[in-house]
């Protein structure tokens, strides 16, 4: 455990599908339909980084708080 | 996600396409293979058809060139022949790749040239409103088969390795985080080499067969794909309806632009 991780969404290119809250395995995300999830339990998150790669809009980042890598 | 700013033209974003769409997700699977592959930018030219996935090469913040119905593989096949050097990348639709530039594809995969190509498939041309394409499963609907697809579609990938492409792979949206390491293995290869990724249209092909929001077509993707290896365990009744994905295909041959430039050494007296 530990290591902690930074989850972002840029509102201005997300489309609001949820696809991020549906496959996040900790749910860190709240998702209502129509609106753009809300990072809700950043603690929980474990850097699977499963919400950036299946989000069709680039518009979801986790970043290793201590670190600048992209993982 | 941060490779974006590298890779990506902010002010064409955010994209066109629909909430939901795989394309986005098969996009940034391309982006990350360039970035694991190293590719420099200026080495590096994205070429695209026509139709939904084709206006992929407009966010790309590389050489690009968005050209004709069908004729991505043609322009490509031109870059590659002047500059050898460069690494030259297709991004086409299921439409675009086998039915307008069908032809194009078994000869480009017969001569094997240098290009990688990466096939959106969403079974259905988005773009136009959903009418079925070569790669559109039989029975499903479309705005062109409304009492039911009866076509049988393409394997892309078993027409691809026929037909000579030198390293072929599937993958789908859902498997986007082992989607760029079969990209990687594509660039790499001297030769053609194709990568059918499948994705999902949540608007027209979604709704008019009922499959649901985006996750569930995300979750069909997941349940259907079997992974080549699994897949020699299990019988063709078995795999009926299954996806076979992984790397499908690696094989070497001689590379079109080298064998053209030993033809014109060999004309010009040079060996």
């Amino acid at each position: 455990m530990g290591r902690k991780f930074a989850v972002a969404i840029n509102p201005k290119w997300c489309k609001k599908c949820g696809i991020c809250a549906a496959f996040c395995p900790r749910q860190v995300f709240t998702h209502k339909a129509g609106h753009v999830p809300e990072i809700t339990a950043e603690e929980k998150c474990i850097g699977c980084n499963q919400c950036e790669q299946r989000c069709p809009d680039f518009a979801v980042t986790v970043r290793g708080k201590n670190d600048e890598s992209d993982s | 996600m941060m490779l974006a700013e590298k890779y990506l033209r902010d002010a064409m974003m955010p994209h066109m396409w629909c909430p939901g769409c795989g394309h986005g997700i098969i996009l940034q699977a391309v982006i990350r293979a360039i970035d694991k592959a190293g590719l420099e930018h200026d080495k590096t030219v994205i070429v695209s058809g026509i139709g939904c996935s084709s206006r992929a090469s407009g966010y790309m913040n590389f050489d690009t060139l968005h050209t004709t119905h069908g004729r991505a593989l043609p322009f490509a096949s031109g870059i590659k022949m002047a500059n050898p050097d460069l690494n030259v990348i297709v991004l086409t639709g299921d439409g675009d790749a086998l039915a307008i530039g069908g032809n194009h594809f078994i000869h480009a995969c017969r001569r094997n040239i240098d290009i990688t190509t990466v096939i959106f498939n969403n079974s259905i041309y988005g773009m136009t409103s959903g009418q079925y394409s070569p790669m559109t499963p039989v029975g499903q609907f479309a705005t062109t088969s409304p009492y039911g697809n009866i076509d049988r579609n393409f394997d892309v990938c078993e027409l691809a390795k026929s037909a000579g492409a030198t390293y072929v792979a599937r993958s789908t949206a859902y498997h986007a985080p082992s989607m760029p390491d079969l990209i990687v293995k594509a660039i790499n290869n001297k030769g053609f080499s194709v990568v059918e990724a499948v994705g999902q249209c949540p608007t027209y092909y979604g709704r008019r067969n009922k499959l649901g929001s985006p996750v569930d077509m995300l979750n069909w993707q997941k349940e259907h794909a079997v992974n080549v290896a699994a897949a020699a365990h299990l019988t063709p009744e078995q795999l009926a309806d299954k996806l076979i994905i992984g790397e499908l295909h690696n094989s070497s041959a001689p590379e079109f632009t080298e064998k053209y430039d030993q033809l014109v050494a060999r004309l010009q007296g040079r060996e």
